[in-house]
């Protein structure tokens, strides 16, 4: 076989041009360049059995994953499955409540109908015995003294309020306890 | 928000919406220019028959397409089917037909829908003509509907 | 070339409603089932791919979290089509042929249940012209079958015939959503779904999935007794035009089929036409005779998950082959309305 010719050659002229078409004569105002064409679509949407299991739990102000069949990592929120293996999660283990901070970014450009007021804390918070972190925002603190290690606790809407979902957590907030080392978070957002 | 418990499952509604605004370049763009003049343009492909609604390059060659022409606002039904059972969007929200009409002047047919009262109303070959929308836009929409002339 | 076989194949249980299970509870029973076909586990297996579509549920990435479903860990090589499995098999055919890997686990799934299928699929189309009409596929299939009837290419009563017998043969097909078919007399009574089409001129909305394992050469030989090879396989698509497309027929399926070398005597075919009338279109462009056993699972007639039913027709041949029961099959899949992208692939047993 002869040599490999590995010449690159150049893209044809007018590749990336679309030529002009004639057009027979329009009328005089701006011709339609864009259009809006929003859509819409809705749907019936169920968890599945794992989540469901979650959510019941955040009603009973419990945050509840699932662990591991191999190695007993316990993944919050649980979506039935051991990532790492591929096999089914069926041991519920109870977190928390408490966790620590594992990262965080301040928010100074909210995006969504719910953000909080900028600037803000956006969070992953490690809760106690799980192996991944559950997103978050850090409130009753300020912004400055927010850093990774710090022990958090989960802030709970109204008893009367509570319902199957994770927005009965409000926010974290500082509690009285030390700071974990950042080493030991390695792994674990 | 709260979820609705059925049973043992949840359920809860999720609507997913895009706002969507897009470029149309030159030749969609006049398409849609002359659509909000009550005109209609198609274009010539590559073996000459005309195309419309026109498209930028030929559907067969791959070349692009620049020859723009008007067609007519009346047209025949080339295919149809009953939509019984209207769903949120359509042109019309009363049971209606689904149509493929070639336009005076086009060798290809656009799809759209017939203002019918019935499916007994509509067949393959039915002359229809453009109902235009009171409020054009530079949509395909400026096209509310076609109607039944009456004779096929 | 290299010689590719489908070596395992599972499925779920085709439901119009699996409520009760996400998508990653619903497909990981399949894939495991499947790995375990083969006798293997991921670890062996050198690419993955898999065909999805988040519009399918509202999901976004969702094909992302049924990875965990996979056991992605440490890090795996892995892809994913927007499209019927049947492309995600057609990449990681490529991926073996380039040498790159010498196995592949292929997966799709659907679960329409939670939104409107034949309105979400409106949004397949040219954004333009068609999408703002929002046209449900159901009518948009029935353009195509009043072109046939007008054409004098089929009737009302051999589509009813059609979805008969494909019904008819779901009936020993444990998996099968629609099992069983009235006569077709009693079909003829029903009244339309959408003029020309009645409801069993249609496929069946189903949430289901399914998991094919790929090998080549002499791993497929360790891995399957009786290896379903690969021996040709080409994809083609129409114009999205539909009005300036002959209806009536599929040229690219025809093309797909000359290319993939889908000509000679075939046991088997699985053809993935969801509505009646384009079971005539595919038969006519395939040019299948009389003697071919058409849909023996009962095809997407019986069962139509979304983003699946193609890469099913290529498990189902392949199945009937592993299982001695066929010597020379040919599968093939869709994409779009009115068949306008096919797939075709041609499989074999070893002599």
């Amino acid at each position: 076989m002869a040599t490999e010719d590995r010449t690159i050659t150049p893209f044809p002229t007018g590749l990336w041009s679309q030529p002009q078409p004639s057009v027979p004569p329009l009328g005089a105002d701006e011709p339609v360049q864009r259009i809006r064409v929003p859509a819409s679509l809705r749907y019936r949407y169920n968890p599945g059995t794992a989540t469901t299991r979650f959510l019941r739990g955040l009603q009973d102000k419990k945050i509840e994953g699932e662990a591991c069949p191999s190695t007993g990592d316990v993944y919050v929120p649980p979506r039935g499955m051991s990532p790492t293996v591929g096999l089914p999660t069926t041991e519920q283990v109870e977190v928390g409540p408490n966790g620590t901070v594992s990262a965080f970014c301040v928010v100074h450009i909210g995006f969504g109908v719910n953000a909080p007021p900028t600037p803000f804390v956006s969070a992953l918070i490690l809760p106690d015995g799980g192996a991944v972190s559950l997103y978050g925002t850090i409130l009753e603190i300020p912004i400055e003294q927010v850093r990774i290690g710090m022990r958090v606790e989960p802030v709970w809407v109204a008893d009367d309020q509570l319902s199957t979902s994770f927005q009965n957590i409000t926010h974290w907030r500082p509690i009285d306890e030390p700071d974990v080392a950042p080493e030991l978070l390695k792994g674990h957002m | 928000m709260p979820d609705e418990a059925t049973g043992e499952l949840l359920e809860a509604p999720l609507v997913i919406e895009y706002p969507f605004n897009r470029t149309t370049g030159p030749v969609i763009g006049a398409f849609l220019t002359a659509l909000r003049e009550r005109r209609v343009l198609g274009i010539t492909g590559a073996d000459g028959r005309v195309i419309c609604p026109p498209v930028e390059y030929d559907p067969v060659t791959s070349e692009p397409l620049t020859e723009m022409v008007e067609v007519g606002t009346e047209g025949t039904i080339t295919s149809w089917s009953w939509v019984a059972n209207v769903r949120d969007g359509q042109p019309l929200q009363q049971p209606h037909a689904l149509a493929l009409v070639r336009l005076d002047g086009a060798d290809t047919s656009m799809l759209h829908v017939v203002d019918a009262p019935s499916p007994d109303a509509v067949c393959t070959g039915a002359r229809v003509r453009i109902r235009w929308a009171s409020e054009p836009e530079g949509l395909i929409t400026d096209i509310a509907a076609f109607e039944l002339t009456g004779e096929s | 070339m290299r010689d590719v076989a489908i070596v395992s194949v599972a499925q779920t249980h085709h439901r119009r409603r699996v409520d009760e299970l996400n998508e990653v509870e619903l497909i990981q029973p399949v894939i495991h089932e499947a790995l375990e076909g083969a006798g293997v586990t991921i670890r062996d297996i050198g690419f993955v791919c898999s065909g999805s579509s988040d519009y399918l549920a509202g999901q976004a990435f969702s094909f992302v979290m049924t990875l965990d479903a996979v056991g992605a860990w440490p890090p795996i090589q892995e892809s994913h089509v927007e499209m019927d499995g049947a492309w995600a098999l057609y990449e990681a055919w490529l991926k073996i042929q380039a040498g790159h890997a010498d196995s592949a686990l292929v997966y799709s799934y659907s679960k329409a249940s939670p939104g409107d299928l034949p309105r979400v699929l409106s949004r397949q189309l040219d954004p333009y012209y068609y999408g703002p009409l929002w046209p449900d596929s159901v009518a948009l299939a029935g353009l195509q079958a009043r072109e046939m009837i007008d054409a004098g290419l089929i009737d009302e009563k051999e589509m009813a015939q059609i979805a008969h017998r494909n019904r008819t043969n779901a009936e020993s097909n444990p998996f099968a959503q629609v099992k069983g078919s009235a006569p077709v007399d009693e079909l003829l009574a029903q009244p339309f779904l959408s003029d020309p089409l009645r409801r069993h001129d249609a496929p069946p909305i189903s949430d289901g999935g399914v998991a094919v394992v790929l090998a080549a050469d002499d791993v497929a030989r360790r891995w399957a007794e009786r290896p379903a090879w690969i021996r040709g396989i080409d994809h083609r698509t129409d114009s999205h035009q539909f009005g300036s497309r002959d209806l009536t027929t599929s040229p690219s399926l025809a093309l797909a089929a000359e290319k993939a070398g889908a000509t000679g005597s075939f046991d088997v075919a699985e053809l993935h036409a969801p509505f009646t009338h384009q079971e005539r279109i595919a038969t006519e462009a395939l040019g299948l005779g009389a003697d071919v056993d058409v849909n023996p699972s009962g095809g997407p007639l019986a069962a139509n998950p979304m983003m699946a039913a193609g890469l099913l027709r290529l498990g189902e041949v392949a199945n009937r082959i592993m299982a001695g029961t066929a010597g020379r099959g040919v599968a093939t899949a869709t994409s779009g309305h009115c068949l306008q992208q096919n797939l075709v692939a041609v499989l074999e047993g070893e002599k």
